[in-house]
């Protein structure tokens, strides 16, 4: 186990270093300028544009910029934003809890419908709860966030006046009435994402359940005259969701990368909001460091989910 | 209204016998303008206005919050390293400039105790002094003093090439003395008529000497007060998160008498023009929203529920179109468009002619920018001064086909014209934005019934104004017959916008196209005008040069003006707001109020 865990460890690092350099060099080669706003501006002398290219070290070539990223970036040193000159570390902890509370509690809102409708629908295949929780489900994952999103502006927004459409970070309340706001501002953004997540959810866990329900196990468990309530939750759902909890881990990075499309729809400041601001004002080191991160969850939560595979099945060995 | 009657106003006026404003609203009675109005009276030595909003509040505070949405968010709050709007209107809700505009164009005292005149001894003879008054009794949030030490100190914070302020152009030909603690002297190389440049407007915020003092130049970065601003506004900093949200309360101690109204401020950023102009115009959430680059038929339809207004002011941002004289699809000396290369069919005066007569500006104003634009066929526009009467636009697809049959270009058998084998067929790019887009196709429309074949070429915003030497598609390299987009006018005086008509400002391979004459058309006439209007005292002698300028390109024809475009914002109905074409929206913040 330990062996394994070091070998991966090990492996993690020439595959991260791999990413960061492709990532780095894809987004240099990329068309862009940060200061391109300073084009059009004549107020701003060519010059003092230079001079800021040259003094943000954007006129060395690539190989020399990316071991510069490379070495501060080992020494803890995130770099600092083109865009608002502070610290890009400063700036994705701003962000991190908003991120964690929307996309978390989405994910959290998509199990709790996933996994009760998944596993009764699969329990009792074509009958008519199946047939409507699965056009349900088709229909939920046909339908992008985006539409969605302004689907529900439209009607508890504008047309009910129910809820805010406008995420904000600050509310100015306190006790249980901040509680109140909080939950009003972010219904929205968490029904639409989390919406969408429980439909590939419910699906996903129909088809592991019903792998499961046939296998002969069940059938002695039912023939040793347990209730069905038992069977249903001991003996099935407990190995049907193995493949489901590694789907969940998998998933993982994403809350923690956010949701670009809902965040911008509803203006929540989140990591993803932050990611495409800084692509669209050509941020480099923000797009940089946002994306790596990104990219070593995804290395830490595969790991994390291999793992987990062991420990939920013990036939699998890390040999 | 004779002479006579029209001075013994002006007495009137000086003496205060009658109001500035029942002077503008006389004049305007018999067909004068305001902005030519109250340059008359600034001609005669009658200070300008002094708020453009009537301020009608009679304690400060009360008002609750003041809740803005900007749909870029604000990422930085040190006005000199504002690089867009977003920052410059976030800034300026602390730190504010000597004076500011208001929306005819008229400077207004903030920080200054009155704007210079030449009868008040502000203005030197020779066009080379400017002495400021400052306010006194203003105090910095930490409740300092306000002083000239803080003005000079902003100068040579703003001029250190080291600290890499964004505003630097207006610095750094200069010097500024400090005369008392509440006089400055701002003393230019050259005679300068416009002069109210360094320390007014947007690039004019005073920064306090005993925040940033120990953080001029390379250290710039590193000063704490960038990110938690002390100033003079009306409203203190609270909180800021970049690129989401920026919190301020009230001042208690603005100098202002019964400012600011609101009790906090609150500027949220993100999202989109068009769910923000929702936000205000529909729910209500917000109070202010700026910048709305909407169809106006989205803008009317959300204004009927009655919540919220949209307001229009003029600006001098100008969309054109260049037409190329110089040959994009031959490289000289290692760039297209080289100004050594003559077009083969748009050098031809008569064709340029033609093609200005087959755009549709009027169509254009009333079904794609409706309030977000005004057609015109001069480049300058704002302030009215400046706008060239000659200049007029028609569209008249006959008389293009005559102009071109007389020009000796025939209908080829696939119905595009041509003459010696050079077919009149163009490339004709803009950025990817969906009213050009629509422009471009009703301007293609017209120039098919001429016998003009246009391929439209779209390219992103962000490749096509970025100044990226590699890439061929940046709207400064001009690798096309015909380009079109907006340009931005950022004082209420053309002289540093027409810049990009001069000779030595070309864009070409030996300034890596960072020149401002995209054109590249010149004209040794329009130089010597330019030349001669830099130096130029008499505002009445210096407005006729510019507009010479302006004249010259366009009627050759080479630039064609479309639309000059509006500043469109929203607000809620109750909401009195003062924003302004000449600075950035939140310029006299202190005066809003809810009614």
């Amino acid at each position: 186990m330990a062996t394994y865990l070091l070998r991966r460890l090990l492996i993690a690092i020439p595959s991260l270093l791999g990413i960061s350099l492709i990532l780095f060099t894809v987004l240099a080669l990329a068309p862009g300028d940060p200061f391109s706003e300073m084009a059009t501006n004549p107020n701003v002398p060519p010059e003092v544009r230079e001079a800021l290219r040259a003094s943000f070290g954007l006129n060395d070539p690539i190989m020399v910029r990316y071991l510069r990223w490379l070495s501060a970036m080992a020494q803890g040193d995130w770099g600092f934003s083109f865009a608002s000159r502070i610290n890009v570390d400063t700036l994705i902890l701003q962000r991190v809890p908003t991120t964690l509370f929307v996309v978390g509690t989405s994910q959290i809102l998509a199990l709790c419908i996933a996994l009760p409708v998944g596993i009764y629908a699969a329990t009792r295949p074509y009958s008519i709860f199946d047939q409507i929780a699965n056009t349900l489900a088709f229909v939920g994952f046909s339908l992008p966030t985006f539409f969605t999103g302004l689907l529900l502006i439209l009607l508890f927004s504008i047309k009910l006046d129910w809820f805010p459409f406008v995420y904000r970070s600050d509310i100015a309340a306190t006790g249980w009435r901040w509680y109140w706001e909080m939950f009003r501002q972010a219904i929205m953004p968490i029904t639409v994402l989390g919406l969408f997540q429980a439909a590939s959810y419910t699906r996903y866990v129909r088809s592991a359940v019903l792998d499961v329900i046939r296998l002969d196990y069940v059938t002695t468990a039912r023939a040793k005259g347990l209730s069905e309530k038992r069977v249903t939750l001991r003996h099935i759902t407990r190995n049907a969701l193995i493949p489901v909890v590694t789907l969940v881990a998998l998933q993982m990075p994403a809350v923690f990368g956010g949701a670009i499309v809902t965040e911008q729809i509803f203006r929540i400041p989140g990591i993803g909001s932050l990611l495409i601001d800084a692509i669209l004002a050509n941020d480099t080191p923000v797009i940089m460091a946002v994306t790596f991160v990104f990219a070593c969850l995804v290395v830490l939560f595969n790991l994390i989910a291999d793992l987990l595979y062991g420990w939920l099945d013990p036939r699998i060995s890390f040999g | 209204m004779d002479e006579r009657t029209l001075s013994s106003l002006i007495e009137n006026v000086k003496d205060g016998a009658i109001s500035r404003r029942s002077f503008i609203r006389r004049l305007a009675a018999v067909g004068i303008t305001a902005p030519i109005a109250s340059q008359i009276l600034a001609w005669n030595d009658v200070a300008m206005a002094q708020a453009s909003l009537q301020y009608k509040p009679t304690k400060a505070g009360g008002g609750g919050p003041l809740k803005i949405l900007l749909w870029q968010a604000p990422t930085l709050l040190n006005p000199h390293f504002a690089s867009g709007t977003k920052d410059q209107i976030a800034g300026r809700i602390f730190f504010e400039p000597l004076a500011g505009w208001d929306k005819e164009g008229n400077l207004t005292p903030q920080l200054a105790a009155e704007v210079p005149t030449r009868a008040n001894g502000g203005l030197s003879e020779d066009g080379k002094v400017v002495t400021w008054k400052l306010k006194q009794g203003v105090k910095w949030h930490d409740g300092k003093p306000f002083t000239a030490d803080d003005v000079v100190f902003t100068w040579e914070y703003a001029a250190d090439p080291a600290t890499a302020a964004y505003t630097t152009g207006s610095y750094t030909n200069i010097k500024v003395e400090k005369v008392d603690d509440h006089t400055v002297k701002v003393i230019f190389k050259e005679a300068t008529p416009f002069w109210a440049d360094p320390f007014v407007g947007v690039v004019g915020q005073i920064l306090p000497k005993h925040h940033f003092g120990e953080y001029k130049g390379a250290k710039s970065r590193e000063a704490p007060a960038n990110l938690k601003p002390v100033g003079t506004g009306p409203y203190k900093f609270a909180e800021f998160k970049p690129g989401d949200i920026l919190t301020g309360t009230r001042n208690e101690d603005y100098h202002v008498k019964n400012q600011p109204h609101f009790d906090t401020i609150e500027v949220k950023g993100g999202g989109d023009a068009v769910s923000a102009a929702r936000a205000v115009l529909q729910t209500g959430e917000f109070d202010y929203a700026w910048n709305l680059q909407v169809e106006d038929e989205v803008l009317k339809k959300m204004e009927t529920g009655g919540r919220g207004k949209v307001s229009a002011v003029p600006s001098g941002d100008i969309e054109f179109i260049i037409l190329n004289t110089t040959d994009p699809w031959t490289e000289v000396d290692g760039e297209r468009s080289s100004v050594k290369t003559k077009h083969p069919t748009l050098s031809d005066p008569k064709v340029r002619q033609a093609f200005n007569l087959l755009i549709d500006r009027d169509s254009i104003q009333k079904f794609i920018y409706g309030r977000g634009g005004r057609a015109t066929a001069s480049f300058v526009n704002e302030p009215k001064q400046f706008r060239s009467q000659k200049l007029k636009y028609e569209f008249n697809i006959d008389k293009a086909n005559k102009i071109l049959d007389e020009a000796g270009w025939k209908r080829g058998s696939d119905g595009i014209r041509e003459k010696d084998g050079k077919k009149l067929k163009y490339v004709y790019q803009t950025s990817i934005n969906a009213p050009r887009q629509k422009t471009q196709a009703i301007i293609k429309q017209a120039c098919q019934k001429a016998g003009i074949d246009l391929e439209l070429k779209s390219v992103t915003a962000s490749v096509f104004f970025s100044s990226d030497v590699a890439n061929p598609d940046t709207y400064t390299k001009l690798y096309v017959d015909i380009e079109m987009y907006t340009t931005t006018q950022p004082q209420p005086d053309p002289e540093r916008f027409l810049n990009q008509f001069t000779s030595w400002e070309i864009a070409n391979k030996e300034n890596k196209w960072l020149g401002r004459n995209v054109s590249r058309y010149s004209d040794p006439e329009a130089d010597k005008a330019y030349k001669a209007a830099q130096k130029e005292l008499d505002p009445a002698k210096r407005a006729a040069l510019l507009i010479k300028v302006d004249e010259i390109f366009c009627e050759a024809n080479v630039i064609l003006p479309i639309l000059s475009r509006t500043r469109v914002a929203a607000s809620a109905t109750n909401l009195m707001h003062d924003h302004s074409g000449w600075d950035v929206d939140t310029w006299n913040v202190a005066a809003w109020y809810r009614s």
